[in-house]
């Protein structure tokens, strides 16, 4: 009796014909030249929008993956992608750890705004950075207490306890938020500090801004910050903030361009700045750079000058897609100085 | 002919051979490169970070004892929900339920296995959170002076995740347990009845012939409650905090995991993100090994009895008493 056998000859033919073609479609890629990047997921949907555009002009293939900014920055120091992209500017430590220096590129502006559910208030309620702080800190409990129902008055502020919402991942979003909040209050710097995920002295953490903002929307007085691209888009009303110049500011994509144009003077040559509470009026203050990170010295040349060409076209040209997406563009002053930082990259 | 099947008994032996031993070669592998990656963390904090209560990215400072706590919690309280639940699904259909309703009823449990679970996670926040929110503000305050329910009633806490642990665990749980009765031979239940045992004495016969297997069941519905991540992380307000209370939001290990790896950047806190990767490995391992200890205790008299001719029906059917 004969145990049907595999057709070994068949089965090596079509193997053989398999590799034939995965190597033909390789050759196919590197001709139009896939370059790989990673990092923070916040400025993902304005990077592919740049990439397919970009992409329909030059036929480069670029490639995004949205992993997180620590993430994109532990890939770009280990050189397993060419480009990263990080919400908050790198430390110095980090820098020390990569094997080549970096450079980071602002590309567009985003900002974070306060969201609240509070019973029988249906007008904007008013903040200031100190009294956010206190209430993130627990020092401030109840919706009724005098700070909040001295800026707000004519509001019936209730008689209630007020929960705090804050991101319980990772994020960009809590990086800015902690940033701007330690710039208000020497206390929160002191004992909380900054970073993509603090020890929150007291509330609730909801995973991703949905997370926040379903916590947020389903619980009688609670607090939480959000994206400003995220509530717009999902329509969520959020609150006004004071800036650095007094005045209450509504977050929008002017005011948080704004910001960014308020801090051109003082910006250092890398670019690696925080400009929340930035100084000026119309400035809305809890705002930020994200960054795309490039080695000024990268082994791939090719690929370098099409990373190089491509930046010079998203400062530029690429910056009328960020309003649509809900991105405040970067102001013409920083552009220009990233026009000049882009040429120190080696090309060649 | 006879040699060449010989030769591929011995190679198929071989082959098979090789990949179980690939299971043992995963499972070193995965905890000696979980150990490598968390040298860092090892080395600074030792012992402390088991112990520690402390998690603070900022200053570097990381304790596992929250997360610990909130995992086992989470865990026991979850498989104390759900194991009676899904022992009463299991016997009803394999030893009650009428034919008709079997098939949909089992092709039902099994299918809320199949559901991802980041769509429990969903229907946690926008369902069961906002019941639990309102039966925990509907508590009569003279309840509320206990410790399990002290707090502000916010919903998001250790009862929602408690109840979204035991609705995923129910499909494992009971159908690994259904199979296990079904499993039992016909002869046990006949022997029962021949004795005049009613339904249920015969049924509780099958159920202490089956009891290995049903607790093999009930361990594998707990390892999944321990390395549930996606779904409990968003209802369980992730606090690492240690409280008894069931209202109190708290946090558990795969949760912290989900939630700081992709943003860590700082070598330190990826290095204590790894050991409790690790712990959680140490204690999956250990809760395996203690219930392959008490299977393998509770098998032993059977087999002794078995040696010594003694009818097992028999046996079994006078036995849980």
């Amino acid at each position: 009796m004969q145990v049907p056998r595999f057709t070994r000859r068949n089965a090596l033919a079509a193997i053989a014909a398999a590799l034939t073609m995965s190597a033909a479609s390789v050759t196919l890629l590197a001709q139009v030249s896939q370059i790989n990047g990673a990092g923070a997921t916040f400025p993902a949907p304005i990077y592919s929008k740049w990439f397919s555009e970009y992409g329909k002009l030059k036929n480069v293939a670029i490639n995004y993956q949205p992993i997180g900014s620590g993430g994109g920055i532990r890939q770009l120091t280990n050189q397993t992608v060419f480009f990263g992209a990080s919400d908050g500017p790198m430390t110095v430590d980090q820098m020390q750890g990569a094997p080549g220096k970096i450079l980071h590129l602002p590309t567009v502006l985003g900002a974070v705004v306060p969201i609240y559910e509070v019973p029988g208030v249906n007008s904007e309620l008013k903040f200031t950075g100190p009294i956010i702080a206190d209430i993130f800190m627990g020092k401030i409990l109840k919706w009724n207490d005098a700070a909040i129902a001295k800026l707000n008055p004519g509001v019936k502020l209730p008689d209630m306890d007020i929960t705090v919402v804050h991101r319980s991942d990772g994020s960009g979003t809590s990086y800015i938020f902690a940033d701007y909040l330690a710039k208000v209050s020497p206390e929160w710097a002191k004992t909380v500090g900054v970073s993509t995920a603090v020890k929150w002295p007291v509330g609730l953490g909801g995973k991703g801004s949905d997370g926040v903002t379903g916590l947020v929307k389903q619980t009688p007085g609670a607090i939480g910050y959000v994206e400003l691209v995220y509530a717009l888009q999902n329509k969520i009303d959020f609150g006004v903030v004071q800036n650095a110049a007094g005045e209450f500011v509504k977050a929008s994509i002017p005011s948080v361009t704004a910001a960014a144009a308020a801090a051109v003077k003082a910006m250092p040559k890398d670019f690696r700045v925080s400009i929340t509470n930035a100084p000026g009026t119309g400035v809305y203050p809890i705002a930020s750079f994200t960054w795309l990170l490039l080695y000024e010295n990268p082994k791939d040349k090719a690929q370098s000058k099409v990373m190089v060409e491509f930046m010079k076209w998203a400062l530029t040209d690429g910056q009328k897609f960020a309003t649509d997406l809900g991105y405040a563009p970067l102001p013409p002053d920083v552009v220009k100085l990233e026009l000049a930082a882009l040429a120190t990259i080696k090309v060649s | 002919m006879l040699r060449r099947l010989r030769g591929r008994d011995l190679g198929f032996k071989i082959g098979t051979g090789a990949f179980a031993a690939l299971i043992v070669v995963i499972v070193a592998g995965i905890g000696f490169e979980l150990w490598r990656q968390s040298a860092l963390s090892i080395q600074k904090f030792g012992l402390a970070f088991w112990l520690g209560d402390i998690w603070d990215p900022v200053s570097g400072e990381f304790g596992a004892k929250p997360f610990i706590w909130g995992t086992l919690y989470s865990s026991v309280l979850a498989l104390a929900v759900a194991t009676p639940i899904s022992l009463g699904i299991a016997i009803f259909l394999s030893e009650l339920c009428p034919a008709r309703l079997r098939l949909p009823l089992t092709f039902l449990t099994e299918l809320l296995a199949a559901i991802p679970s980041i769509v429990y996670g969903l229907w946690g926040i926008f369902v069961l959170v906002p019941a639990v929110r309102a039966l925990e503000v509907a508590m009569p305050s003279s309840l509320r002076v206990l410790p399990i329910f002290s707090g502000p009633p916010v919903g998001v806490g250790m009862l929602s995740a408690v109840l979204i642990l035991a609705v995923m665990v129910i499909p494992f749980t009971s159908s690994v347990a259904r199979e296990v009765l079904k499993a039992v031979p016909g002869s046990q239940r006949e022997a029962a009845y021949a004795l005049g045992a009613t339904r249920w004495e015969a049924i509780r016969a099958a159920l202490f012939y089956a009891r290995t297997g049903i607790i093999g069941s009930i361990i594998l519905g707990f390892g999944r409650a321990l390395g549930e991540t996606m779904a409990v992380t968003m209802v369980i307000g992730n606090n690492p905090q240690i409280k008894a209370s069931l209202f109190a939001p708290q946090y558990t290990m795969a949760a912290v995991l989900a939630n700081e790896f992709t943003e860590a950047a700082d070598d330190l806190h990826v290095a204590a993100l790894i050991e409790i990767g690790l712990v959680l490995f140490a204690i999956t391992l250990v809760v395996n090994t203690a219930s392959r200890l008490l299977i393998w205790s509770m098998n032993r008299p059977i087999e002794a009895r078995r040696a010594t001719r003694i009818p097992v029906g028999a046996a079994t059917a006078g036995g849980p008493a």
